[in-house]
């Protein structure tokens, strides 16, 4: 579902006297359908880099990352952008959402975004709103004003929304409570289950241990770090 | 898929003045670009040239029409390309002074624009005005108003109204939140966002703003001193910079 091969990737800081930093060489990586792949390596080594070249919102340097048939190193922003709609979902450590919308809106919209119908749309954003245990009363405001974990819930929320074949999460568990830490990994073994080829980053080393079907080091593919 | 729009090789100066220099890109149904670049980068004469405003030196934009498919709007004769300025095409200026009539109210600023198109009926331009004034934000009650007693935001959303009230399928932008407070500004991204979605508009924005583009566009052309510098989705551009002044762009901006 989802191969990454020879990956590479350099910063190179303009303004910064031209300061070239190379962060990534030689990734390569396949995750099956149904696996959930953790990403590990200390701070640094490279492994939100190498998620965010996943899903396009780094540049890849070279190589090759094929999700579905798009390879999303060389894709149009139009072909990303589809197989965001469709294919790949992305369960960030920040949520980032328009003012003014309310929370069972935000969570519903990848599900409109597919073209699924209002009703059942907010009806599964009411579900994984429960089951997140975010109150009721809390839907029709916007999740701006939410605390940090709230926040964090809601996006879980969003990103689960949707059954996508491919799932990147980066810190699912991250700043929860030990209820709501289990409905994530919960959802995580139910993602699955339906086949979701899974790649996550998770400090929690309990919550890996759970979820993960093997752990891949990124420090193999850091540059200067390669043991 | 055929693209609505297609900009080629587009140059404009003004005497020694680069204004815009062999700009190309595709626009697909559907699809918001932003252009970005500061104050003088040329962005502003970009739109205008692709608009028609501004008579370009060089390049073609062919825009695929509903009747006769692609044509080069360039070459046009003038009569067609009013028309569609009028119906398929529609330009969201910053100033909204600057595409209203202010001294006509605001049901007849968006009947006008359906009386360009052949509408007859008192009644059914008034229902039609009525509806996108909800959609709009705008209350019943101001319909018999002037925008000249509106606020700076209710006269930017009757705009909107006036413009998509033909339903087109490409819309120009020009600074759309640019001179709003930003409480009116989130109100009017959030519309934007919407109408966007709901009517499967193409957009091209321009704007100096990044948080605008990130909220609305698809992808992004960054610009300076008349040249294209960098293309791509926008998040990436925004969050991946490649090139030396987009990577300043986005380093200068100030968080609060």
């Amino acid at each position: 579902m989802i191969e990454i091969e020879n990956l590479c990737k350099s910063f190179i800081l303009h303004n910064q006297g031209g300061t070239e930093i190379p962060v990534m060489a030689g990734a390569s990586l396949r995750v099956e359908p149904g696996e959930c792949v953790a990403l590990t390596g200390q701070s640094g080594a490279g492994k939100s880099t190498l998620m965010r070249m996943i899903y396009g919102n780094y540049l890849a340097g070279g190589g090759a990352i094929r999700i579905a048939g798009v390879d999303v190193a060389t894709a149009a922003p139009r072909e990303i952008l589809e197989l965001r709609r469709t294919t790949l979902g992305h369960v960030s450590q920040f949520l980032r959402v328009v003012p003014r919308v309310p929370t069972l809106n935000v969570v519903a919209e990848p599900l409109l975004a597919v073209g699924e119908p209002r009703e059942r749309a907010m009806a599964r954003a009411a579900e994984l709103l429960t089951r997140l245990r975010i109150p009721e009363h809390l839907w029709g405001l916007s999740p701006t004003t939410f605390s940090g974990g709230e926040q964090q819930r809601v996006n879980i929320a969003r990103g689960f929304a949707f059954a996508y074949p491919a799932l990147l999460l980066d810190e699912p568990t991250a700043s929860l409570d030990a209820q709501n830490r289990d409905t994530v990994l919960t959802l995580i073994e139910e993602a699955k289950a339906r086949g979701a080829a899974i790649i996550g980053i998770f400090h929690d080393i309990g919550a890996r241990d759970r979820v993960a079907d093997r752990e891949v080091d990124v420090t193999a593919f850091t540059p200067g770090l390669a043991a | 898929m055929t693209p609505l729009l297609s900009v080629r090789n587009l140059s404009k100066s003004y005497g020694a003045q680069l204004g815009c220099n062999a700009v190309s890109f595709d626009l697909f149904p559907g699809e918001v670009m932003g252009i970005v670049g500061e104050s003088g980068s040329g962005k502003s004469t970009l739109l205008n040239c692709i608009a028609g405003h501004i008579a370009q030196d060089r390049g073609q934009v062919v825009y695929d029409t509903r009747a006769d498919g692609p044509r080069d709007t360039v070459t046009m004769p003038e009569p067609e390309r009013r028309m569609l300025g009028r119906t398929d095409w529609a330009f969201v200026h910053q100033n909204p002074r600057d595409g209203l009539r202010m001294n006509v109210s605001a049901g007849g600023n968006v009947g006008e624009r359906l009386m360009a198109v052949g509408a007859r009926n008192y009644g059914d331009i008034r229902d039609t005005a009525q509806d996108w004034l909800g959609r709009v934000e705008i209350a019943a009650g101001r319909i018999d108003d002037r925008p000249s007693t509106f606020s700076g935001g209710m006269q930017q959303r009757l705009q909107i109204a006036r413009n998509l009230v033909t339903a087109p399928r490409l819309v120009f932008m020009d600074e759309p939140t640019g001179g709003l407070d930003v409480s009116v500004q989130a109100r009017l991204l959030d519309m934007l966002r919407e109408l966007v979605r709901e009517m499967g508009l193409s957009v091209i924005l321009v704007t100096h703003d990044l948080a605008v583009v990130r909220l609305l566009a698809h992808r992004l052309m960054v610009m300076k001193s008349g040249e294209v510098v960098e293309t791509g989705l926008t998040d990436q551009v925004l969050d991946d910079p490649q090139h030396a002044y987009t990577q300043l762009l986005v380093s200068s901006v100030l968080h609060v």
